[in-house]
């Protein structure tokens, strides 16, 4: 197994300097973000049922409170969601590349049980979040098998693709973890499951969506920002030695 | 068709695709928030169109949005709509969008319980994963319920791909549905030795989450556990396992010494670090259970720590963190050992990572003694004023008070020193945790009565010193400080050096400044201070002048208190003023007042433990929660309540969110309560009046007079506020320790002289014993009140949704249980009929011209519903006397055979644990495990349960009969419900209404298909029932549902299913399988379960019943063979099958018989003594009939077939007759399906 990130992975857009962010177990979020603008994705492995009883559980301690918070108001879920995304990028980001890869979590998510577990390839972030019974390795060591795998199926991956392709990457990631709970970790599995799917949609597709293909390959043609080649160096990412699962 | 299709989708691929949407936003930077809301419109747009193509994109779009924060939740109904698409692509993203957007209050989820259903039963593989996916993220309570059955079903599907995921999405369902948790345990568990690693690291995955919240339940399983740790290969699992036995052996002592020997192997042969570390945190928790009464375990410890320093020295910061993490768990049960790696550890607080200093902080708390707590404490101290980042410093500041004050202050040994460190804490700017420290001075001084001269002393200066602390920044929480210090100021003023002084410094004009609660705390003890000043002066007569000067301080500066906005300021402060203006007055006239003023405030306070409070036991007879008088109006009370709700008894902070309620209240009214108050108060036995007697009673049980008192050392420059001081304290301490060891190395050396050289390994670090405290402190307890019960449980979460799922497992399961519960029926009356609504519409549509009718229809009505009421009850009664009866009396009978059956594997576990070690022969160890698992379901063995031998012969055979027959009812009910919910939902209102009206005898279109005989009488026998029903969504497809049920003890498995097709009609095979190659059902049959499967066939004509030809073959599997079975059967499509329920409005009804294009025929049946309603119900239900309308004994109904062909019925009935009169546009059907109406008639 390669204990380092996939040389291309690392060739990623420098103008476009964006951060992606993963966060398990209970929840699970991706986030891309760029400095200009703010792509904020959120998904809770666990369910969005997980973050709509965390919104539940902050309204509830809001009204306990009513002097702090003068205007009750039931929050979003997808305001919480958008606040533990905001945090935890806060948290993650400004953390030098010599520390820990752990984080303890604070009352957002989901309180001391849980830990942000991460790791960081050039400008992006990948993050879980876990509760104790997971093992802090085990998940450093799954991240590493989730990115080999979007390396895989993307056929050498650059950060655009999981923007453009946030639904693939969900796939994919469906395949590894699923309801919070983590399915697979051999590589070798989760590709072959990911392409006999991909190959079930492409015959299903056949002729009638043969235009549609057409036509959007000719938009992407004229993608600015297609400089996929830019080497930008060796990125040493610590990864504790870990025998493969 | 594909030409359309082409040109649909040529038509809609200029639309946006998420690319293009993303791409979109990138482009749109500045004004992102109208570029979305435009993409929002045109996404709305899109969904109206019927093409799913073009739903799904859209659909795909709003997940994207939803997950930029974007409330998309009007788009579920969409959502479900591309869900239920039979495309795999278009599903895929439409379960996406749901596992993103459901939440357990999204109405939409309880129509998707049937396509989910739909999906999982699925031939296709990948529908049934993405269903499974999907689903595990938005499970609710009412699906896990509804689809539990089919889930379990999955867990033995065909492929690992599913197994795995309907494995892990069980504890979802379980977390939902606790009931599920013992019906399908038996099955998790065999899982643990599935031959596919996935499916296997699954389970243990599911069994390791449900046994870390409740782990006394799977006690039973370390055996298995064990066997699978010493064989596994997959560290994953491994990790799982081995965290697993962390969780359980401090239930069990005795599983911990079986494991550390295979644990300590592990640690010595693993290269990988993750499993490392699981293992040395595991044996951690080995020796934490075994901390008693096991001195022979110090390699171990020794071993860990040893691994943990390797960890911790490591240059991976991860490692490091983790390290130190294991190392804090050691801590709490062999401080000594750890002990030993302080350096390390005081070295880790130089650490650039935050994380770990964090760590290694928390480890420090442990760690210190009464030798080094001030050493440590200094270390730290440094690190406070180095420290960047408020957070990083509040954490150390509530470290260091944690530490220093931690059990009841044992490690303190000299308490002036501990004050000197708060003071020079309070010079932190902007912590939040000023109150933290103000708690801690007021504890120190109230408790520790030696130091109080001191820590008045220090808070004089405090306060003298108050503008440093407030600053600019008044709102930061240090001001907290000055509230301790101006109680204790004033509480303990007798210690005061000058108290005038002080007097004249809590006075000050920039006090008015401060937060009221504090403000409050002043003028109170601003008047404490009064009298100590009094009786100070008035000891010298000459001084009286003095006295009214003071008096006068007091009158010409409270007034700025008295305008306070704060009540609490304002009421303590006007009261106080009078009190002085009425002194003064006396003191002009030479009275001597000191005395009486000091009695204000006489007595001593009590610290009272935190809860105490709460632990005062109710005293009999009292009720607390009955009204004294009734409430007078509900508003006002429940303002109330919510304010005074969740106060502490010693409130302070609170206060500062309080408002003033009652400001515009004016002088008046506010005279005239107190006045009321004042009444009560004296008319209130139990209203504490400060009483002499009392007091006295109190000082004797503390016990004043044998506390030291204590000479304090002026050298310390007490007057210069912001030095710090605590240095000092150390060297002083440690001269002074030098001294004493010095003294008792002279002392040591004579005694040891005499005693020889016995002792010699004393000689080393001074132990803890050695220390003297400085001053001997005598700690003052907090008060409990008398009978307090020493429970501390109160505080659980009582939410917890693992609480529902400590479910006892051992138990064996119950016949009742073996199934799980079979799904109810949702209140019905959210149903609304279909006749209902037709009638409905036909009232709003022509109103005028009915209206008499109208009315001839409403009093049938009324009639019928008198009817029904009376049947309804009627039916009940004989429901209830019918099945429940029986039932019960088999479960008793179950439960009386249970205990024997549990019992042995108790035992199994005792004789696997007490075994001598054996840890290094696993076969044995597994031989032993085997024995569990395989007893279990014999002693809960499957339908076909064997009558104990025991009964004498005649009941028995006899009660065998009863038991049967009674199960097949049981189970003919439950294939009514089962086709309930599988049918269309149209299907379920209809048939549902009609069963809510009459007590209807159970009725099934569940057939029996085949069952062999050979078999049944070698006691293997299974059988097969059918149901065939039409596909909604394709007109050439039929579903064929086939029930399998295994009646046998043993396992069946390989089940091929193979029909020979006929010109008209085949079975879809899986592309490019032959015409006769057979279908594999995709589950295996453990005992006494059965499984549903579904067959898709396609069909070319639908005028004629077929019959079909099939052959099962399987393998059944006993314990030491396996033979291969075979069973026929004749799958028979009746015409019916190929009809579809479909409601119908009268008015649609009418059109269609008057368009002629129908043609008739009709059917009479003779010596038909049923109810009408039964009669039209039975139609309704064997021949996927609805009712347009009923008058009297007359009804019409309508159906569908597959293909389109409308079907209509006339029914009358009059004396036992009862004609039919049929209409169709396809007289070859019709004429099959009035055959088959009389041949069910026949039957009944």
């Amino acid at each position: 197994i390669k204990r380092f990130p996939p040389p291309r992975f690392q060739s990623l857009c420098r103008d476009l300097n964006s951060t992606v962010l993963v966060f398990v177990k209970g929840l699970f979020l991706y986030i891309c973000f760029s400095y200009c603008v703010y792509f904020l994705l959120l998904r809770t492995v666990g369910g969005s049922n997980t973050v709509y009883e965390w919104s539940l559980s902050i309204n509830h301690s809001e009204e306990e409170e009513p002097a702090k918070y003068p205007y009750q108001h039931i929050r979003q879920a997808e305001d919480v969601q958008q606040q533990i995304i905001r945090e935890t990028f806060h948290l993650v980001s400004k953390r030098d590349d010599n520390v820990c890869n752990f984080l303890e979590g604070g009352s957002l998510i989901g309180g001391s049980d849980y830990k942000l577990i991460y790791r960081h390839y050039a400008t992006l972030y990948f993050v879980f979040c876990v509760d104790s019974s997971e093992s802090e390795l085990g998940i450093l060591d799954l991240i590493q098998v989730f990115v080999e795998t979007l390396d895989k199926c993307f056929e050498n991956v650059c950060e655009l693709d999981l923007i453009f392709h946030m639904d693939k990457v969900h796939f994919i990631l469906q395949e590894v973890v699923m309801g919070g709970m983590v399915l697979e970790t051999n590589m070798n599995e989760i590709v072959g499951q990911v392409e006999l799917q991909n190959r079930m949609e492409k015959s299903e597709g056949g002729f009638s969506a043969a235009p549609a293909r057409a036509v959007s390959a000719v938009k992407n043609i004229n993608l600015p920002e297609m400089p996929r080649n830019i080497n930008i160096g060796d990125i040493n990412i610590k990864v504790p030695s870990l025998s493969p699962f | 068709m594909a030409l359309k299709i082409v040109k649909g989708s040529i038509d809609r691929m200029f639309d946006k695709n998420l690319q293009d949407l993303v791409r979109g936003i990138r482009n749109h930077k500045e004004d992102e928030a109208k570029y979305i809301s435009t993409c929002i419109d045109e996404i709305k747009q899109e969904l109206k169109q019927d093409n799913i193509a073009v739903k799904s994109n859209a659909v795909c779009k709003l997940t994207y949005l939803q997950m930029l924060g974007y409330d998309v939740s009007w788009a579920a109904f969409n959502i479900v709509e591309v869900m239920s698409s039979s495309k795999f692509t278009y599903k895929r993203i439409g379960y996406l969008a749901a596992s993103q957007c459901f939440h357990e209050s999204t109405d939409v989820i309880m129509l998707t319980t049937n396509q989910i259903r739909k999906d999982l039963s699925s031939p296709n593989q990948y529908d049934t994963g993405v269903a499974l996916t999907g689903l595990s993220c938005f499970v609710t309570p009412d699906l896990a319920r509804d689809l539990a059955n089919d889930i379990m079903t999955l867990m033995s599907h065909t492929k690992p791909y599913i197994r795995k995921k309907a494995v892990l999405i069980m504890y979802k369902v379980f977390l939902k549905y606790p009931e599920s948790l013992r019906p399908a345990f038996p099955r998790m568990k065999e899982k643990l030795e599935d031959p596919d690693p996935g499916v296997q690291s699954a389970a243990v995955n599911v069994i390791c989450e449900l046994a870390r919240r409740n782990p006394k339940n799977y006690l039973s399983l370390a055996p298995l556990f064990f066997k699978l740790m010493t064989s596994s290969t997959n560290n994953w699992v491994l990790i799982k396992i081995i965290k697993l036995f962390g969780a359980l052996t401090p239930l069990e002592p005795r599983l911990g010494k079986k494991l550390i020997e295979p644990l300590t192997n592990l640690i010595h042969s693993t290269s990988a670090m993750s499993l490392l570390y699981e293992c040395v945190n595991t044996v951690i928790a080995v020796l934490i259970s075994l901390s008693s009464g096991m001195p022979n375990h110090s390699a171990s410890i020794q071993l860990c720590v040893q691994k943990l320093r390797i960890l911790i020295e490591d240059s991976d910061q991860n490692l490091k963190y983790l390290g130190l993490l294991a190392m804090s768990k050691i801590l709490k049960t062999h401080p000594k050992s750890v002990q030993s790696h302080k350096d390390l550890i005081l070295q880790c607080l130089d650490d650039k990572d935050e994380s770990i200093r964090l760590r290694a902080l928390d480890l420090l708390y442990g760690m210190v003694s009464k030798k080094n707590l001030m050493e440590i404490v200094k270390k730290l101290m440094l690190h406070v004023d180095k420290a960047e980042g408020t957070t990083y410093r509040d954490e150390l500041l509530t470290k260091i008070i944690d530490i220093c004050s931690q059990s009841n202050y044992q490690y303190i040994t000299n308490f002036e020193w501990y004050i000197s460190i708060l003071v020079e804490l309070t010079r932190l700017e902007g912590t939040r945790h000023g109150h933290l420290i103000a708690s801690q001075m007021l504890d120190v001084a109230i408790r520790v009565k030696a130091i109080r001269a001191f820590a008045v002393a220090q808070m004089a200066t405090l306060l003298d010193n108050a503008h440093l602390l407030t600053g600019n920044t008044q709102h930061s929480g240090i001001c907290e400080v000055l509230y301790a210090a101006a109680w204790i100021c004033g509480e303990f003023s007798e210690h005061l050096e000058d108290p005038m002084a002080t007097l004249e410094a809590m006075l000050r004009p920039k006090v008015a400044t401060l937060p009221g609660h504090i403000q409050a705390v002043y003028v109170q003890n601003a008047a404490k201070l009064f009298s100590t000043v009094l009786c100070g002066q008035e000891g010298a007569p000459a001084d009286s002048k003095v006295a009214q000067e003071t008096s006068q301080l007091l009158i010409d500066r409270l007034p700025v208190f008295v305008q306070s906005d704060n009540l609490e300021v304002q009421e303590r402060a006007s009261c106080i003023l009078q009190l002085v203006k009425y002194i003064q007055k006396l003191q002009q006239k030479d009275v001597e007042v000191a005395e009486e003023v000091t009695a204000l405030f006489a007595g001593e306070l009590n610290p009272v433990a935190p809860k105490a409070q709460k632990k005062v036991p109710v005293p009999e007879g009292l009720d607390l929660d009955a009204w004294i008088n009734e409430p007078p109006s509900g508003s006002e009370s429940e303002d109330e309540g919510r304010k005074t709700k969740g106060k502490a008894v010693f409130a302070r902070e609170e206060s500062r969110h309080t408002k003033p309620r009652y400001t515009e209240v004016d002088e008046k009214e506010l005279a005239m309560r107190r006045e009321v108050r004042k009444a009560e108060q004296a008319n209130n036995p139990f209203y504490i009046k400060a009483s002499p007697s009392s007091q006295k009673v109190y000082q004797e049980a503390v016990g004043v007079e044998h506390i030291p008192v204590v000479q304090i050392d002026l050298s310390v420059p007490l007057k210069v506020p912001g030095m710090p001081m605590s240095d000092q304290y150390v060297k002083l301490e440690e001269e002074r320790r030098e001294k004493n060891k010095a003294d008792r190395k002279k002392k040591d050396k004579k005694k040891r002289r005499e005693k020889g050289r016995q002792r010699r390994g004393d000689s080393g670090p001074e132990s803890e014993e050695d220390i003297t405290p400085a001053h001997m402190v005598d700690i003052v307890t907090e008060e409990m009140p008398e009978n307090a019960l020493p429970s501390d449980d109160d505080d659980k979460d009582p939410n917890d949704p693992h609480k529902a799922l400590n479910i006892d497992l051992d138990k064996p399961l119950a016949d009742s249980e073996k199934k799980l519960p079979v799904r109810t029926h949702r209140p019905d009356e959210v149903l609304k009929s279909p006749i209902e609504d037709a009638e409905g519409l036909e009232v709003t549509s022509e109103p005028k011209k009915k209206s008499g009718k109208e009315k001839d229809k409403e009093r049938k009505k009324g009639k019928e519903k008198k009817k029904k009421k009376h049947k309804q009850e009627e039916g009940e009664d004989l429901m209830e006397a019918g099945s429940e009866e029986p039932v019960q009396s088999k479960v008793t009978n179950d439960v009386a055979a249970q205990p024997p059956a549990s019992t042995p594997e108790a035992s199994d576990l005792d004789f696997w644990l007490s075994n001598a070690p054996v840890p290094s022969d696993p076969q044995e160890a597994a031989a032993v495990t085997d024995a569990p698992p395989a007893s279990t379901p014999d002693a809960a063995s499957g339908v076909a349960a064997v009558v104990p031998d025991s009964e004498p012969e005649e009941t028995k055979s006899s009660k065998h009969k009863k038991k049967k027959q009674k199960k097949e009812k049981d189970k003919k009910k439950k294939h009514h419900h089962h086709h309930h919910s599988d049918g269309a939902r149209e299907e379920s209102v209809q048939n549902g209404t009609v069963e809510d009206e009459e007590p209807l005898p159970p009725m099934s279109n569940y057939a029996m298909l085949a069952e062999n005989s050979y078999i049944k009488m070698m006691k293997q026998d299974a059988d097969e029932v059918c149901d065939i029903q039409g596909n909604l969504h394709d007109g050439s497809q039929v579903v064929v549902s086939v029930i399998f049920e295994n009646k046998c003890d043993s396992f069946i498995k390989s089940m091929e299913f193979n029909v020979m097709d006929s010109l008209n009609s085949k079975l879809q095979r899986p592309e490019g399988a032959g015409p006769h190659d057979s279908l594999t059902v995709p589950f295996h049959l453990p005992p006494g379960i059965s499984s549903e499967a579904r067959f898709i066939f396609s069909v070319q004509s639908i005028v004629m019943p077929q019959k079909l030809k099939g052959t099962l073959t399987f393998i059944v599997k006993t314990e030491d063979s396996s033979t291969h079975e075979k069973l026929d059967f004749k799958l028979h499509f009746t015409c019916t099958s190929y009809l579809i329920t479909t409601p119908c409005y009268s008015d649609a009804y009418a059109k269609l018989l008057e368009s002629g294009d129908l043609k008739g025929s009709s059917l009479k049946l003779e010596g038909i003594n049923q109810p009408f309603h039964h009669l039209l119900a039975r139609i309704c239900f064997h021949h996927h009939f609805s009712v347009v309308e009923r008058i009297d004994s007359c009804a019409s109904m309508y159906s569908r077939s597959i293909q389109g062909h409308h079907v209509c019925l006339l029914v009358k009935t009059a004396d036992q007759t009862v004609s039919i009169d049929a209409k169709c546009d396809e007289p070859g059907l019709l004429r099959n399906v009035l055959d088959e109406i009389k041949l069910t008639f026949s039957q009944c």
